[in-house]
């Protein structure tokens, strides 16, 4: 689940961050604790609390003292704007760098990224073609 | 996190231990801090057991200034109270069992715990009335981690703690292990070379080699501060030029090369463009070849022509 070759604090908040991007963590809903993501994952506490503190420093979750972290209000749409932003080196960079390598030019890269957006089985079909 | 520096738990001076022509631990300086998982990591005779001695004053050094909580350990009740030391082969006295040891260990440990004691030998279904000398070799281990992880002391060394314990049971000491430092946190010394197995548990790194600490840094801080190359041989010489080299491989015009670099988006970038391969380093992996060079001081890897041999050297 975890990598161990990067740091686990990013990947911890990389985790929350996801749920909280897919909806399993709703805006006000609380965040489960370091010691439960340190017995999960069998991690250290401490960078357990990293991770956590984190997104806590990003305005993405918040501390109710005494209780635990919650989910702050307009987080989703703060994690939407910034992954989109990531999504360019992301996955288009790699995308246009192994479509040059394969001499794909970028009009049949656009009619691939058409057929894959329009119709999923069909995609198939001719990637297995 | 935020809270000023306390003292440290353990601050060592240019301490060295010698037996005879040899230099078991040599120069070390270090300080552990309080309330962290430490792993001592290094190869077999590499000095780790030598130094857990010195610290828990089985074995004193030789010279250098050790300090424990403070204070010289050497026959020192105040000291000694504190901390706990679970060895590899410790030795309990043959006639006692189980039991009788953990009752043994309630008298000295302050903080011991017998309800916690009774439900990790029921996980690790260790016979409490059975003669220590009919224990097998796993359930010796079990009888040692029970005590390590029951005492609660504030200052725990656990040197190599798992021998005959198979990969369940190790498991259940791993999570007994971060659920009880979750609740009571206190500063664990942890010595493993089942690094795989323990390298997520440890906040803080100590490397020995040859006696000497050649890695002393936290463990978030490792991760991620090497990486593999790999491609054609002359693109990856362009792109390991002028960097810290700690392993290469060749395979026919392949270069394989460990850098002990943290690579930046730019450095990414200039990889894929190069064609090659970047792949991580794990912690068990940078152990092994931080220290399968030849001792420090003589560079044990060939430099490629591009990079300053100077800078191979494994000592800081």
């Amino acid at each position: 689940m975890l990598d161990e070759t990067r740091p686990i604090f990013l990947q911890i908040a990389e985790l929350i961050e996801g749920d909280i991007v897919a909806g399993a963590l709703a805006e006000e809903a609380q965040a489960p604790s370091t010691n439960e993501f340190a017995a999960f994952y069998r991690i250290n506490p401490a960078t357990a609390a990293k991770g956590i503190n984190k997104l806590v420093d990003e305005g993405i979750l918040y501390k109710k003292r005494g209780i635990g972290m919650f989910v702050a209000t307009g987080a989703r749409t703060k994690l939407l704007e910034r992954r989109r932003e990531e999504f360019f080196h992301d996955f288009v960079q790699p995308l246009t760098r192994e479509a040059r390598k394969l001499g794909i030019s970028v009009e049949s890269l656009t009619d691939m990224i058409n057929r894959s957006n329009s119709d999923p089985v069909l995609t198939e079909r001719s990637a297995g073609r | 996190m935020n809270t000023p520096t306390p003292p440290p738990v353990i601050e060592l001076t240019n301490v060295t231990k010698r037996y005879k022509d040899t230099k078991a631990v040599d120069g070390v300086t270090l300080r552990i801090d309080g309330g962290k998982i430490y792993g001592l990591l290094g190869r077999n005779g590499a000095g780790k057991t030598t130094l857990m001695s010195i610290l828990t004053a089985q074995d004193p050094e030789t010279s250098g200034d050790v300090r424990v909580f403070g204070q010289h350990p050497y026959e020192n009740d105040a000291v000694l109270s504190r901390m706990c030391f679970i060895r590899e082969s410790q030795k309990y006295p043959e006639d006692f069992t189980p039991a009788q040891a953990f009752k043994a260990a309630a008298l000295f440990f302050r903080n011991w715990d017998q309800d916690f004691a009774d439900r990790l030998a029921e996980e690790f279904t260790l016979p409490l009335k059975r003669r220590i000398k009919k224990l097998s070799r796993g359930q010796l281990s079990a009888v040692g981690v029970i005590i390590g992880l029951a005492a609660r002391a504030e200052l725990t060394f656990f040197d190599e703690p798992y021998l005959g314990l198979d990969a369940v049971a190790r498991q259940i000491f791993y999570d007994r292990l971060v659920e009880d430092y979750s609740r009571h946190p206190r500063t664990i010394v942890l010595s493993s070379h089942l690094i795989d197995e323990v390298a997520n548990l440890l906040e803080h790194v100590l490397l020995i080699d040859h006696g000497r600490i050649i890695l002393d840094d936290d463990a978030e801080n490792i991760r991620g501060s090497a990486a593999t190359v790999t491609g054609e041989e002359s693109k990856v010489a362009e792109f390991t030029a002028g960097r810290k080299v700690l392993h290469q491989d060749r395979l026919g015009s392949l270069a394989s090369v460990t850098l002990e670099a943290r690579l930046g988006a730019a450095d990414r970038a200039k990889a894929a463009d190069l064609g090659l391969e970047l792949s991580p380093v794990s912690l068990q992996q940078l152990v092994v070849r931080k220290t399968m060079t030849a001792p420090a001081g003589s560079a044990g890897v060939e430099a490629p022509a591009a990079t300053d041999p100077s800078e191979l050297e494994v000592a800081p």
